[in-house]
């Protein structure tokens, strides 16, 4: 905890470190409650799980709910595009920490690390094109507060070709990363 | 099924519905955000952070987004809890002085600091802390800072929650519970308006 952070002064998708502003519980005191808790075994090498885990039953439902929501891919809108909206969301309520891991992931499914890469450096109100735009522009307008998602919303979804399932998944994303933001930007920082 | 579903419930979510079944894709998300509602609202272990205290601050934090169904549920909530009543009082008058536009905030000093907004510092007016208490004062005042300018937050807000007497896991669980919350909210009123739109 105590060790010397470097804090990114830019958004990036480069690979960041996390330190907790309170202390994580040790690994070697977690008990199976705990290991449930973090559902993959190998999250307790993260200090910011082993932070969560201080509560491990939500632990258990929000990684529970976060997996489906972004994994699934089964039907529904590309994971790239759910990415997307994670990381244009992270961009807006201005996590930095969050926005690298997403942005790296929106990359990697849609191999347009450039356009992903104008998100971060001129923000969500980059041209990014139509589908794009129109995605971003709607985990924007969830994300304000007072939420400002309205019909022309759906309306520029459907538009663009999203069918009603596709934009429950944005929906999910977007919020999802309502919480995970404020977990992240408000328990400890990120580090270089 | 022993609670109905809180999301569903909340966004007017019939079963056999078009969003019914849509929501169905995502089983595992929908049983699990309901898992998340139920540990945060009804736990095993309340020692940490009491009912009484995530009933406020869920009408507190719900109430910042505006009028809605979510957050009448938990003023109802907060009703049904003993001194709920006193205490929504106090609530509803720190809504009123609460309310903002968000997020706003500041970066680390840098090149993002030309994107740095300012806004409300909310702090808890004097004629209500007596009320609410020492521990629901500092927990107003972050769950605030949490709604609009998140990226505002510092370590020194962690060490404000722990002087008025929260643990850290008790912090853990709170900071959850605004987190949780500033996501049901949204899902409801994306849930809602999509099925407007379809109306």
């Amino acid at each position: 905890m105590s060790a010397t952070v470097n804090p990114p002064v830019a958004f990036t998708q480069d690979e960041l470190g996390w330190v907790s502003w309170i202390d994580p519980l040790p690994e070697a005191g977690l008990t199976e409650r705990h290991f449930n808790g973090l559902v993959d075994r190998a999250r307790a090498k993260s200090e910011y799980f082993r932070l969560l885990v201080r509560d491990p039953e939500v632990l258990e439902a929000r990684t529970k709910t976060d997996k489906d929501i972004f994994y699934n891919v089964a039907d529904g809108l590309p994971r790239a595009e759910r990415e997307l909206a994670a990381a244009a969301t992270s961009r807006y309520n201005g996590c930095i920490y969050c926005a690298s891991v997403h942005a790296r992931f929106a990359s990697t499914y849609s191999k347009r690390r450039d356009d992903v890469q104008k998100l971060l450096d001129e923000g969500v109100k980059a041209d990014l094109g139509e589908r794009w735009n129109a995605i971003v522009k709607a985990s924007v307008a969830l994300a304000a507060t007072p939420i400002a998602f309205g019909p022309d919303n759906v309306a520029e979804l459907r538009r663009v070709g999203l069918d009603d399932a596709e934009i429950v998944d944005v929906i999910n994303g977007a919020s999802f990363f309502n919480w995970a933001n404020r977990l992240m930007l408000s328990l400890g920082e990120p580090s270089k | 099924m022993a609670t109905p579903d809180i999301i569903d419930t909340l966004a007017g979510i019939a079963p056999g519905s078009a969003l019914d079944a849509i929501r169905a894709r995502r089983l595992q998300a929908r049983e699990n955000a309901q898992k998340s509602y139920l540990s945060l609202f009804e736990p095993i272990d309340a020692r940490n952070f009491s009912l009484a205290e995530r009933a406020a601050v869920a009408a507190f934090v719900t109430g910042l987004h505006g009028e809605s169904p979510v957050a009448a549920f938990y003023r109802d909530k907060l009703v049904a809890n003993p001194d709920g009543a006193r205490l929504l009082e106090a609530i509803d008058a720190e809504i009123a002085r609460g309310r903002t536009s968000g997020p706003y905030g500041s970066y680390p000093a840098g090149p993002l600091s030309v994107e740095n907004t300012a806004g409300l510092i909310y702090r808890v007016s004097a004629a209500s802390k007596s009320a609410l208490g020492i521990r629901l004062v500092a927990a107003l005042e972050h769950a605030h800072l949490l709604v609009f300018r998140p990226r505002d937050a510092a370590s020194d807000d962690m060490k404000a929650l722990l002087d008025a007497g929260w643990s850290s896991t008790g912090i853990v669980t709170f900071s959850q519970l605004v987190a949780f919350l500033s996501f049901q909210v949204r899902v409801v009123s994306g849930l809602r308006t999509l099925a407007a739109a379809n109306a």
